[in-house]
């Protein structure tokens, strides 16, 4: 067998619409992108309306809270090795969308318990962000989002 | 049954098809599916298409353009796969990709290669290699995240199905006990299957307990990571009359790719499926697929992947696939039997070739030489398909005899 290990490093860009977001989480604030025609809210937020092939137009804060969509716990790694204690983490629908099949959403770890997770207590459940005193304008400015 | 409200919304069905040419199937060859192949890409590649070759009666100087579908070049752990894959030797060759569902692109790639007019006669290709990825394949989809706000927070891809289940057994109140029947179901199916790698009987005990991956996943939710290759020969109607008296026509392809926002979608119900499903019965003709479909070959990388894709393809009322399997409805000698050679969760899962599997497991099944696996029931139409990308891609054929 051949060992190789890739060195591969990459520097991407967050470019236009990621780069607002990031320095609004630095200000605890999540930052949206609307489309005046159909009215979607763009969380993680886009350049353009994907529906409507058109640029979005503008910019909307939204609240650090909303509810949980789906809920794991992970007991691998990605590199699958085993874990201990497990990282709990899903898709939390955020308040600021009518619609049903998509809406303004964020993946992240939730500050909850394996049982909330097992018997589902938490899908569901009304979230907030829980910040990090030192913000430097990334995903993990945001701890984690936790019940309240 | 019920539809989804926003689905003529989206995209849809614009394709209309007329004044193409029909297309049928004359032969197909797979290896079989293990955990560590002896064998290179490149040889698992020359197996299957041999082995099709030969049941359609024609040699390599017959085909006169070549489809391969191979998915992440890092798991066989060579770049321009597909190009290292095939010696095309001077023919036409393309590639297709969309990542788990690519193993379904593949005949639709070859379908509109014939159908349009361009070749008579195309050999078209799986393969994968997932073995030779360390410590572990996992590892190799680090890098289909959003690099900036997804990779960070450390999702393997079992988080993807993980989020999925969960939000599916919430949604319809589905026990997990329900879900694993469908594992008992494949694997016992696979037993059958001469290129299994997983066949066996076990219980829905035996899934519940087995190691816990991801919550809502256990270890035999899942199927096993594989190698394998598999290979159809295609050709236009006049060659199929020739060569076969028992070709296998391609009545309908569709097949659809959503945008990457899986985090900001409803994930119990697989929309961009029902849309590639719509396409593929409208240019079959079929109105009432649960009335018109014989047999079914759903993706089933996990077990209820293919209970949302019953569903999604129309074969399930949303939220009562696993009512009917517990009623036997998908059993081989149901009403509608799915997955009767096994599947990916008994078969294997090397994931471009799994997906051809599922394609030639019902060509079988529309010709009669599936043996032990064919199912109880006449058949005449079948519907098979794959998934994926991030939540967002979907393959649909449906094959008629
Ligand atoms: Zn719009």
């Amino acid at each position: 067998m051949i060992r190789y290990v890739p060195k591969a490093k990459y520097s991407y860009s967050a470019g236009q619409a990621q780069s607002v977001f990031l320095n609004g989480l630095k200000e605890k604030k999540i930052l949206g992108t609307v489309c005046n025609k159909c009215k979607k809210v763009y969380v993680p937020p886009k350049m353009y309306c994907e529906e409507c092939f058109k640029p979005t137009d503008g910019w909307v804060e939204l609240k650090d809270e909303g509810i949980v969509h789906t809920a794991i716990a992970s007991f691998v790694s990605w590199t699958r090795d085993r874990l201990e204690e497990p990282i709990i983490s899903g898709t939390i629908k955020l308040y600021g969308s009518e619609r049903d099949y998509v809406f303004p959403g964020m993946f992240h770890r939730i500050c909850t318990t394996y049982d909330k997770v097992r018997d589902m207590s938490i899908i569901g459940a009304k979230v907030k962000a829980v910040w990090n005193e030192k913000r430097v304008g990334s995903i993990e400015d945001i701890q984690c989002f936790k019940e309240v | 049954m019920e539809r989804s409200a926003n689905v003529y919304r989206y995209g849809l069905i614009h394709v209309e098809v007329r004044k193409v040419r029909k297309v049928a199937i004359i032969g197909a060859g797979m290896t079989k599916f293990a955990r560590r192949h002896f064998k290179t890409p490149q040889e698992l590649v020359q197996e299957a298409s041999i082995k099709a070759l030969e049941e359609a009666g024609l040699g390599y100087n017959d085909i006169d353009c070549v489809v391969i579908g191979s998915a992440p070049d890092a798991f066989d752990g060579v770049h321009q796969k597909g190009e290292y894959l095939f010696p095309a030797m001077n023919k036409p060759m393309t590639r297709v990709f969309i990542g788990g569902a690519t193993g379904v692109m593949v005949p639709i790639s070859g379908y509109y290669h014939v159908a349009s007019g361009m070749c008579d006669k195309v050999l078209a290709i799986a393969e994968e290699k997932m073995s030779q990825a360390r410590p572990h394949p996992q590892a190799v989809f680090r890098y289909i995240w959003d690099p900036i706000l997804e990779t960070p927070i450390g999702p393997n891809l079992l988080w993807i199905f993980a989020m999925e289940m969960h939000r599916y057994m919430y949604a319809y109140k589905v026990p997990k006990e329900d879900i694993a029947l469908v594992s008992v179901k494949n694997k016992a199916n696979a037993a059958d299957n001469p290129y299994a790698q997983l066949g066996g009987r076990i219980t829905v005990d035996d899934v519940i307990k087995s190691e816990v991956l991801v919550w809502p996943v256990n270890r035999l939710d899942v199927s096993p990571v594989s190698d394998g290759a598999a290979a159809v020969v295609m050709v236009s109607e006049d060659v199929a009359r020739r060569y076969t008296d028992t070709p296998v026509w391609v009545a309908g392809v569709g097949w659809t790719l959503d945008n990457t926002e899986w985090t900001g979608r409803d994930l119990s119900y697989n929309r961009y499926l029902e849309i590639a499903g719509r396409m593929a019965y409208k240019m079959a003709g079929i109105e009432r697929p649960n009335k018109e479909i014989d047999v079914a070959e759903p993706y089933d990388p996990f077990d209820y992947k293919e209970l949302m894709h019953l569903e999604a393809l129309q074969l399930a009322p949303k939220g009562k696939a696993a009512q009917l399997v517990k009623e036997g409805v998908f059993n081989r000698d149901g009403d509608l039997p799915s997955s009767p050679g096994g599947g990916l969760l008994g078969v294997g899962n090397p994931i471009a070739a799994a997906g051809l599997m599922k394609v030639i497991s019902l060509y079988w099944q529309l010709k009669g030489t599936a043996g032990k696996m064919q199912v109880k029931k006449p058949v005449y139409t079948g519907v098979a398909q794959a998934w994926g990308d991030l939540m967002q891609a979907s393959t649909v054929v449906v094959l008629r005899r």
